[in-house]
């Protein structure tokens, strides 16, 4: 029973965080917007790396490439090989205080950009703003709020 | 491959539309409570514009007819007819840095890659990607877009490259001693199969010739409104030739002329026969469009079909077009 909750939980979290992906932001929040679904997955990979395996983020990868109407695989790949370290380091980032956990997103969300980004020239000289950097930035400073948020749904289930 | 992104997109696409329900409630709310003065004069406005336009069309009437007899003529004649269906902007966000838009027709209502886009004002865009829900719309503005184009007043060809921004077009093309002006309006020359020629594109900008250079930086503003447009028309341009030979001739004049006479005398609505297959065609979305959708949007419309211009904008903006590119011409 426990299981089932759970799950639910996490399914529904990541639908949240789908559609806060493709949300229009007004103006320039639009360019900065960072990849919800990412740091929802990895904070699940840390705190129940049990549920989210690679498989689910490749899956969850592929959903994203159809919604934003991406090259087949460029998410699944990314977000399989970030997941992929998380679930190896995620009992040593569970000790990380925020800040240094930040520090860790940071290049997780780095890493997946600078690969997108060589995906995206592979295809086609890609003409790509310089705010394409930006949602790293963004995607580090959400990640407390996140993290403190995901934390209250995953708790929430245990007290009650 | 396509399959396979077919079918995971049935089970994304919802939430495209659910990210779109804020503002379909909004813009519901802002209807309903629009005043009845307001109404009064909207409608008094619109009744303005459409006895101009109808005006319009009269002379759009003779012009093609004039049109298909030259054409007759030189023998080479190409079906007028063009389908079109109305698709609404979802208003949801998945590149920033590209000029893709994502509409809510998709290939249920038969749309399939490479279909031009069109609004009120010109050319938009083309289908990028049809899939089952929804379809992404390449806007004609995308750095990886190019449009063949001429200038209207003098019939050059060249190509409008995508420049990234919404309301900017370069013309790279273009050697120092072109004869392009600023103001000239850019209409699409048909070249390339994708774009049915003649829909206006865009206006060229002020420029500087250069004269230590070969090409000249040329920049135009599209004409449709690209940032502000909820409606766009996906059209299904058909410009197949018509062969001369096989309408059967009802009244003999002359031997090139009566071959597309019927088409000619009773007006452009007697093209049915031409147009049928195409309709036919189309019915399949229409019936299932009613089925799933309350308001059926397809609407089948031939710019020759003139005597239904009541039934929609669409009508409007071909003659608005065609007098305007006569004038240019004159």
């Amino acid at each position: 029973m426990n299981n089932y909750t759970n799950s639910g939980r996490i399914i529904l979290t990541i639908i949240i965080a789908m559609c806060f992906r493709i949300v229009p932001w007004p103006g320039f929040l639009t360019s900065i917007n960072p990849d919800w679904v990412l740091l929802v997955l990895i904070y699940w990979a840390i705190a129940v790396p049990e549920r989210i395996g690679i498989f689910h983020a490749w899956t969850i990868g592929l959903l994203i490439d159809v919604l934003t109407g991406r090259v087949f695989g460029q998410y699944a790949l990314a977000y399989t090989l970030v997941i992929y370290v998380c679930l190896l380091l995620h009992k040593r980032l569970r000790q990380f205080p925020l800040p240094q956990q930040g520090f860790f997103i940071f290049f997780c969300l780095l890493f997946t950009q600078m690969l997108l980004f060589w995906l995206q020239n592979i295809q086609h000289s890609a003409q790509l703003h310089a705010y394409f950097w930006l949602p790293v930035v963004t995607g580090t400073l959400c990640w407390p709020v996140i993290y403190t948020a995901l934390r209250r749904v995953r708790l929430s289930r245990r007290t009650k | 491959m396509d399959s396979l992104r077919a079918t995971l997109s049935v089970l994304v696409d919802p939430l495209k539309y659910l990210v779109n329900l804020p503002t379909v409630l909004i813009e519901q709310a802002s209807d309903s409570v629009s005043s009845f003065s307001t109404l009064k004069k909207e409608n008094a406005k619109l009744r303005d514009e459409q006895f101009i336009d109808k005006t319009r069309l009269l002379k759009f009437d003779s012009l093609e007819k004039e049109n298909i007899r030259l054409r007759a003529l030189l023998e080479n004649s190409f079906k007028l007819g063009e389908q079109l269906l109305i698709a609404e902007l979802l208003s949801i966000n998945t590149a920033p840095y590209e000029n893709i838009v994502v509409v809510n027709k998709g290939t249920r209502f038969g749309v399939h890659p490479q279909q031009p886009v069109l609004d009120a004002n010109g050319v938009v865009g083309q289908v990028f990607r049809a899939l089952p829900f929804s379809s992404e719309i390449m806007l004609i503005t995308d750095p990886n877009h190019a449009i063949p184009v001429q200038v209207n007043r003098n019939g050059l060809l060249t190509i409008a490259v995508g420049s990234g921004q919404l309301n900017r077009l370069n013309l790279p093309f273009l050697p120092n001693n072109a004869d392009i002006r600023p103001g000239d309006l850019l209409i699409t020359s048909g070249l390339g199969g994708t774009f049915p020629s003649g829909y206006p594109v865009a206006v060229v900008d002020d420029f500087t010739p250069i004269t230590n250079k070969p090409f000249v930086n040329i920049t135009a503003t599209p004409k449709a409104m690209l940032d502000r447009n909820r409606e766009l028309l996906i059209v299904w341009s058909d410009s197949s030739p018509v062969s001369l030979s096989t309408p059967p001739t009802l009244n003999e004049k002359g031997s090139e002329i009566s071959t597309s006479a019927p088409s000619i005398d009773n007006g452009l609505v007697n093209e049915a026969p031409e147009v049928k297959p195409t309709k036919k065609k189309e019915g399949k979305p229409t019936t299932r469009s009613g089925l799933s959708n309350k308001t059926p949007k397809p609407v089948q419309s031939e710019t020759a079909g003139t005597d239904q211009s009541s039934l929609s904008g669409l009508t409007r903006k071909a003659p608005r077009e065609a007098p305007a590119r006569i004038d240019g011409d004159e």
